[in-house]
């Protein structure tokens, strides 16, 4: 209150004030700082207790999910756009509709933790800090991509985030995982974004379990409400915790939903109904449940949020602008990026005669 | 009694022989036929012959296939024949050979061969060696199937040709269909042959119609495993290549036939056993070779297939080294122009073509 206080009578003597500022000013000393919810018990497996069944969201970090969640859902339907503009090539597996699960999960870990995911990867790449222009550049292949335009969709890496992967390969390797995981006590969660589906084939078509968070005997697991930002943000705080006290591995299921079909050549209705997906985008929406947490709690105000999407929508277009204008990757760079730490050498391209220089 | 019923018949018989000979004369346009639709008809064709044959794979049942390729055959033959796997390829493709042991008949497809790294140990150690390894007691009639090579913009994971990788084994048979007859002959003969057969097909040409001949159309119709097809004679340049590329290789020798350049291109159709000797006896009238892959050149087709040359009597044949044109040495960008300076194009050929030809 004091801080808001005197943030006004410094815009007042500043002068000049921007109408939007004092608008806002104004409105924001009927907000709540905060505001307590009751989120979903999680499932346990090998647990005595789990997460804490409360969340506090504060008026700050609700607004950041807000903006966070809403950025990843607009960068995916521009990516849907811009792939059907055919600015975007080869695979494109969007993420819309799972957008708590990469925002809570950011936010309930450390800024040191390192991951790794499958193809599915634009959400957590934002999370993790690469920008909506340098994940869309890279997107349309350009030399302002993450990647400078040589990765594509499936490779996009970061600080402490090893992608973006093409190949999963399901259920042996994770098992290897697992065993050696629990066997050397290794502080890792298995996080497991359940969206019902694998690829074009119901889960309960392709496993004989679908209690995914049990499937490991001894690891303990927690199957978690992937839609709620909260609850996987606490979930994800208590797994952190868990494999920081030193105690071993632990798995996470998210249950989550994807609008979208596995990519952008599956139109996602042979294998599910428009009811369905309308029924969990009217019930379920993980931006909806969040913004209709912080109206009723006075975290926040419709203008105040429109106002949010506004910004949001400008640094999309601004960053779709970018990478559909941004120039392909340089012809010579072909041959780079092979080695790592090795001198200069020279490439063969596609005959004898033509050779590019490949600098680590 | 039976002389009479006979004389009776044999009429009839010649009337509706007349009649058939007559449809044939008066057939339709020549019928056209997607790769998809050609792998399609032979898949179709033999699992009505052999009750043994069966699909699996993922998306290949209620799907129809991740690249529509198995369209209809979950509806037409049921779950038992048509099986949706789940992601787990090691997994499934033990499960086919195993079943391959036992006596079926399976055709484990790979959604690409990319995928198939992650079952690698089961095409090669378990089905390729074993029937060697057993002294002649167990074969394992296989077939292992999908979409190998470069598409358009999928990047380096889901890009990568497998040819030299399984053409390296011995044990394994491995074809590489370019149009629609090759992919319905192959892989008729893939599933009949009692030994692994991997069929490199090419996502790119899927929707690729060709003319099918009416030797195709038959339901017997077999392209023989381990024998190369001449697509077209020439006299000054023996050009040879296997999938997608083979139709690069034609186009180059329709620009070329214009400066009075006449290539002689072969379509290996199958690359292990290779039929080395079509294209030995085609260097020895040209004295002159290229070869075109998609794959990275070292350790690739193109190398090998200079190698045997070196090593027959067509070496004495060559006027110029023979040359190779194949992918770049690099994982495969994502960006466009990277991408398509990443993959023999059509001018690629013609240079080095006239390269080779001093021109």
């Amino acid at each position: 209150m004091k801080k808001m206080l005197a943030a006004a009578v410094s815009r007042v003597l500043g002068g000049g004030a921007q109408k939007p500022a004092s608008r806002v000013l104004v409105a924001s000393c009927n907000y709540s700082n905060d505001a307590t919810f009751e989120i979903k018990k999680c499932d346990l497996h090998r647990l005595e207790e789990g997460p804490p069944v409360t969340a506090v969201l504060t008026r700050e970090d609700g607004l950041q999910y807000y903006r966070m969640m809403q950025t990843v859902r607009r960068m995916e339907l521009k990516a849907d756009q811009l792939y059907k503009q055919k600015f975007i090539r080869g695979f494109c597996h969007l993420c819309d509709g799972q957008e708590a699960c990469y925002v809570g999960l950011k936010a309930g870990a450390n800024p040191s933790d390192h991951a790794i995911t499958a193809y599915r990867a634009h959400g957590l790449c934002y999370a993790y800090g690469l920008s909506v222009q340098s994940i869309l550049a890279e997107l349309t292949g350009r030399r302002g991509g993450c990647a400078k335009g040589k990765g594509g969709s499936m490779h996009m890496y970061g600080r402490n985030f090893y992608g973006g992967n093409g190949i999963v390969g399901a259920q042996g390797q994770i098992f290897e995982a697992y065993n050696m995981a629990a066997l050397w006590k290794l502080p890792c969660i298995f996080i497991c974004e359940n969206n019902r589906y694998g690829m074009g084939t119901a889960i309960e078509r392709a496993s004989a379990s679908t209690d995914y968070y049990k499937r490991v005997n001894f690891i303990p697991g927690l199957r978690v409400d992937g839609m709620d930002v909260l609850c996987v943000r606490e979930a994800t705080k208590f797994a952190a915790d868990y494999c920081r006290s030193g105690k071993g591995p632990i798995v996470m299921e998210l249950q989550t939903y994807r609008y979208h079909g596995h990519s952008m050549s599956d139109p996602g209705i042979s294998y599910r109904t428009r009811e369905e997906i309308q029924n969990i985008r009217s019930k379920s929406d993980p931006i909806m449940l969040l913004k209709d947490k912080m109206l009723n709690n006075k975290l926040s105000s419709i203008e105040e949020l429109k106002e949010i999407d506004v910004g949001v929508r400008k640094e999309i277009d601004d960053a779709a602008q970018f990478a559909t204008t941004d120039p392909e990757p340089p012809l010579e760079e072909l041959g780079h990026h092979v080695y790592n730490n090795n001198l200069p050498f020279e490439v063969r391209g596609t005959n004898q005669w033509i050779k590019f220089k490949s600098i680590s | 009694m039976a002389a009479v019923s006979g004389l009776v018949r044999r009429p009839l018989e010649q009337v509706s022989g007349l009649l058939r000979r007559r449809f044939h004369r008066t057939a339709p346009a020549a019928l056209q036929v997607t790769v998809r639709e050609a792998i399609n008809q032979g898949m179709d064709e033999e699992l009505e012959r052999d009750e043994k044959v069966f699909l699996l794979g993922e998306e290949v049942a209620q799907y129809d296939g991740a690249y529509k390729v198995s369209r209809g055959l979950w509806k037409k033959y049921g779950d038992k024949r048509i099986i949706d796997t789940p992601i787990s390829e090691m997994g499934f493709a033990g499960i086919a050979v195993g079943a391959a042991m036992a006596g079926l008949r399976p055709i484990c497809e790979f959604m690409t061969f990319n995928f198939s790294m992650q079952a690698i140990d089961q095409v090669i150690n378990s089905a390729a060696k074993t029937y060697y390894m057993s002294g002649g007691l167990q074969p394992v009639p296989i077939v292992f199937r999908g979409p190998n090579g470069a598409s358009a913009g999928v990047a380096a994971q889901h890009s990568q040709c497998f040819a030299a990788w399984y053409g390296h084994c011995p044990g394994l048979k491995v074809v590489s269909p370019w149009n629609s007859e090759d992919a319905k002959g192959l892989i008729k003969s893939a599933i009949r042959d009692n030994n692994p057969v991997v069929v490199l097909e090419n996502e790119l040409m899927y929707g690729v119609p060709f003319e099918f001949s009416s030797e195709a159309q038959s339901k017997d119709f077999l392209v023989p495993i381990g024998k190369a097809k001449i697509e077209r004679q020439g006299t000054h340049i023996t050009v040879v290549s296997h999938s997608r590329p083979v139709g690069h290789c034609l186009e180059a020798a329709t620009v070329l036939s214009k400066e009075g350049i006449e290539c002689e291109v072969i379509n290996m159709r199958t690359i292990r056993p290779m039929d080395i000797e079509t294209i030995e006896a085609s260097v020895v009238k040209t004295n002159h070779l290229v070869t075109v892959e998609g794959g990275w050149p070292q350790f690739g087709v193109g190398a090998e297939i200079c190698a045997r040359i070196m090593e027959g009597p067509a070496f004495n044949f060559l006027d110029a080294p023979a040359v190779r044109v194949t992918g770049a040495d690099v994982p495969m960008p994502y960006a466009k122009i990277l991408e398509d300076n990443s993959v023999p194009q059509v001018k690629d050929i013609i240079f080095a073509i006239k390269k080779t030809l001093n021109i």
